[in-house]
């Protein structure tokens, strides 16, 4: 029984609907890795290492492109965590892939601002021109086309990011030049965040 | 008013740590650590200076409420996930003054007796993340961060902590929560951060415009800042400016300026987009009650804005024109609000979800006039009945909208189709529904 008289729970939370991560390759993180997240680590009290998790999730998929089953016990080793907990992270957050993504993960901001600049037209002629759904990556392993939550860079709208890179002011007509650009020159054919200035 | 937090950041290397204390910048640090920190909380508190979040808190109550005389180490969480829809000052302040941030994080764990800072940056921010810690380096080396600050034993780190894409670990409970490594769920308040917040310690979690504030007040005094602005509303502030504005972007003002003024003076918004007419501005992100084109007339500040019926909030100001539906504004927010809920409370889990379903209904033409009731019914069900204030924000765009554009609404039903199209919105509306 749900606490509105006229309104059912919906399906979508139920945990058979639950996609499962994959099992992935052995994974252990890399000397360097294992270095750097010593050295946040240390920025957090001794007892709590926990804090270091998200960290830690970033070093593994930047190794690995994607966060694996495997991956996740490697983390939760390294935090001296339970794996339960690493997982609850991974599915918490949205920036943690589990499934395997694309060199380019094109991510259109669809929130209100970018919205009413034209983000919807964006990613309507984003997914013709690399033929994906939002969601999606090419078999390729080029490309991820998905639709993400305000950016922060409203008054640069419609912004996209491309992995940690952004581009602003993105029209739906130059869809095709954004990405004939990254297939050439990968992220230098962004425009970058406005606020960068070059040498600082 | 002559900016002055964003004063320098359009010239080039006003990032860098030569150029900051070339303009003063780290002085006010100085002059902090000669005084007490019962006096820089006092000065604080006298400013006025409330919180730029969003909920408008004074500043200096928050820090007073600091458990000083607790045993346990103390921490100050300068908040820089700045997720709220049409919000971006904080970006700016970071990118390009971002030694501003950490003078004010020292003078913060001065004053409540902290060694910590950590800034929470929202991970989508990873090239300003860079500029923090590539500034950082700077300022640590130059001996602002560190151990025995200008040689009075003050000790203080500040480090950066990214999170993950959490709209709610902006809310500061949560915020603390994901600072230990758990998911961004708020907590049951109280015991509110003051006494028992990160790692249980006694901790105050400010925003990034707030603190960077506080060397202005310690450099120039309380009454010098009070004076910016309208009573109780002292101080610059930022305005973010979105949608469709002629000069969209960050402006820095005082709190004397109407919001009509940001939106139509060409200092600031210059008007509407191409000739367009206004047809109404959210004035502070996206969880607060719309303003209509008649109750521009009102000072942008905290006290002004909640006189015409909304919150001066996180001061993003979305601008909309008369080609925007306002079935579909709302349906777009409230996905927003379906993906970003944390969980942790049914009636948001739940009720953001329904109140999707029900605007995607009427925006596609098979509403019934029914809806609109079980929409508002749906919403006074949220608002008030969650841990957090996001409860609040997600049903605000349902509330607001369908008691000032009702007509739109009942417009949808009655023709079954949307009666704004626009030619800047999908071609097909169901592709927000994926």
């Amino acid at each position: 029984m749900s606490f509105h008289p006229v309104m059912d729970y919906g399906a979508g939370h139920h945990q058979s609907a639950r996609e499962l991560p994959e099992e992935g390759p052995a994974f252990s993180f890399t000397p360097a890795n294992v270095a750097k997240l010593e050295e946040i680590c240390s920025r957090y009290p001794a007892e709590h290492r926990k804090s270091a998790i998200i960290a830690a999730l970033y070093l593994a998929q930047g190794q690995q492109g994607y966060i694996t089953r495997a991956a996740m016990r490697a983390v939760a080793a390294a935090i001296r965590c339970t794996t339960a907990e690493v997982e609850d992270i991974v599915y918490f957050y949205t920036m943690f892939y589990t499934r395997p993504v694309g060199k380019h993960i094109v991510q259109v901001c669809r929130t209100l601002s970018c919205a009413l600049m034209g983000a919807e037209r964006v990613t309507e002629e984003l997914s013709k021109a690399l033929n994906l759904k939002p969601g999606e990556t090419d078999a390729a392993k080029e490309f991820t086309l998905i639709e993400v939550e305000c950016l922060g860079a409203c008054d640069r709208a419609p912004v996209v990011g491309v992995n940690d890179e952004w581009h602003e002011c993105q029209r739906p007509e130059d869809a095709q030049k954004l990405v004939d650009g990254l297939r050439a020159r990968g992220a230098a054919s962004l425009t970058g965040c406005h606020l960068k200035v070059a040498g600082e | 008013m002559e900016p002055i937090l964003t004063k320098y950041v359009k010239q080039p290397g006003a990032a860098t740590l030569e150029f900051y204390t070339k303009t003063g910048g780290y002085d006010a640090l100085k002059k902090a650590l000669t005084m007490t920190p019962d006096a820089v909380v006092e000065q604080v508190k006298q400013s006025g200076l409330r919180g730029r979040g969003g909920a408008g808190f004074p500043t200096g109550m928050k820090w007073q409420f600091v458990d000083k005389k607790s045993p346990k180490p103390k921490y100050i969480c300068c908040n820089a996930d700045e997720s709220e829809p049409g919000t971006f000052k904080d970006h700016v302040l970071m990118e390009r003054n971002p030694h501003l941030v950490f003078e004010g994080c020292l003078i913060a764990c001065h004053a409540i007796g902290a060694k910590v800072a950590y800034i929470y940056i929202r991970g989508e921010f990873y090239h300003v993340q860079l500029v923090l810690e590539r500034e950082l380096a700077k300022a640590r080396a130059a001996g602002f961060i560190g151990k025995n600050i200008f040689g009075t034993g003050f000790d203080c780190e500040i480090y950066v902590h990214r999170g993950a894409g959490a709209y709610e670990a902006g809310e500061e409970t949560a915020l603390i929560e994901s600072l230990e490594g758990k998911k961004a769920q708020p907590r049951l308040k109280p015991p509110f951060p003051a006494v028992a917040g990160l790692y249980g310690c006694p901790t105050a979690v400010n925003n990034v415009e707030t603190l960077c504030n506080v060397p202005f007040i310690i450099a120039n005094g309380p009454e010098a800042f009070a004076k910016l602005g309208p009573e109780k509303n002292g101080g610059p502030k930022l305005y973010c400016l979105s949608g469709h504005v002629n000069k969209p972007g960050v402006y820095e003002t005082s709190m004397h300026t109407t919001v009509r003024e940001l939106i139509y003076d060409p200092k600031f918004g210059g008007g509407i987009r191409g000739g367009h007419q206004l047809k109404c501005v959210i004035p502070g992100g996206s969880s607060v009650p719309v303003l209509l084109p008649e109750q521009l007339d009102i000072p942008a500040s905290f006290d002004g804005v909640a006189g015409a019926g909304s919150m001066l909030g996180s001061a993003g100001m979305i601008v909309m024109d008369e080609t925007t539906c306002m079935v579909w504004a709302a349906q777009n927010l409230l996905y927003f609000y379906k993906h970003e809920s944390c969980g942790k409370c049914t009636p948001c889990r739940e009720g953001g979800d329904w109140l999707h379903k029900l605007l995607m209904k009427v925006e596609s033409g098979h509403g019934e006039m029914r809806d609109l009731d079980l929409l508002l019914s749906v919403a006074n069900n949220i608002a008030g009945k969650t841990l957090c204030a996001f409860g609040d924000a997600a049903a605000t765009p349902v509330l607001t909208t369908v008691k000032t554009f009702r007509a739109e609404y009942e417009a949808h039903i009655r023709e079954g189709r949307c009666t704004v199209p626009s030619s800047w919105r999908a071609s097909r509306p169901v592709l927000a529904a994926h």
